[in-house]
């Protein structure tokens, strides 16, 4: 199975995983759901993590994707404690509404 | 157009799709399984570029651990499209969205000044495999494999720390 990297140039998955990390930075921008921007954080990661492989793969080089298994064993742990800090918020403040969290300034 | 041509224009409308889906759509619900979704695209999309090892972590690890957690989550604070929060400004939101495209025009055209990559000779296919990937993670990466328990006990020492009641209040 090297049919793909032969035939489909690095450019086409760069591209991709750009569009991909800028529909994350767009949900970041957009929504007020601390769940859902953390939902666009995760599809920012993986949008990395699919340019890695990509990389890896043109180049013959396995550290690309011990790299991404790297990212992934980041991601569930930030997911883990991120998680309970969102629970954390509901809780004091009865919704997940970032917008509601300007206070923290003060 | 060969197969994995076909595969890979398919992988990646399914994939961009889902993904303004995650973004845009009311319901906490959908946006996770849409995400779902953009994993087993974007495991598809490994499995072409031979990385069958990621992609079996991938669906173990993201569409299974990950977004079940966060699923589990929304049940739990029973977040629905009515306990969604009022929506940005209109303007805020037609920003945000020329912002990021405008950052997506700066990284693609800056593909413009590269040159075309060209493979090199022979292509291995088994770079992606357990034992290939294994030998790597245990000869050159052997700190941040070690160090990466030490930040599991962290987060999970943190999970727990943050998760537990405080004394006195009882809000659900």
């Amino acid at each position: 199975m090297t049919e793909a990297i032969t035939k489909i140039p690095l450019e086409y998955y760069i591209i991709l995983a750009s569009a991909l990390f800028c529909i994350g930075v767009i949900g970041v921008l957009t929504r007020k759901n601390a769940l859902i921007i953390f939902m666009c954080v995760e599809l920012m990661l993986n949008a990395v993590n699919m340019l890695f492989i990509a990389f890896s793969a043109y180049k013959g080089d396995a550290a690309g994707q011990v790299f991404v298994f790297f990212i992934m064993a980041v991601a569930a742990a930030e997911v883990a404690v991120g998680l309970a800090i969102i629970v954390m918020i509901y809780r004091n403040t009865r919704s997940v509404d970032i917008g509601q969290l300007n206070k923290i300034k003060y | 157009m060969s197969l994995s041509e076909n595969l890979f224009y398919f992988l990646s409308f399914v994939a961009i799709l889902s993904a303004l889906m995650v973004v845009f759509s009311k319901n906490p619900i959908h946006s996770v399984l849409y995400l779902i979704v953009v994993f087993f695209a974007l495991t598809g999309h490994y499995i072409l570029l031979n990385a069958q090892f990621l992609a079996v972590v991938n669906i173990i690890v993201y569409a299974g651990a990950i977004m079940v957690l966060f699923l589990f989550v929304i049940m739990f604070l029973n977040l629905k499209q009515e306990t969604e929060p009022p929506a940005k400004s209109k303007l805020i939101r037609f920003a945000a969205v020329i912002s990021g495209g405008l950052l997506l025009l700066v990284m693609v055209a800056s593909l413009k000044s590269l040159e075309p990559y060209k493979v090199q000779g022979n292509i291995r296919s088994d770079i992606g495999l357990v034992e290939n990937l294994g030998k790597v993670l245990y000869n050159d990466f052997l700190l941040p494999f070690e160090l990466a328990s030490v930040l599991f006990l962290m987060a999970m020492v943190g999970a727990v720390m943050l998760g537990k009641r405080e004394g006195g209040e009882r809000n659900f």
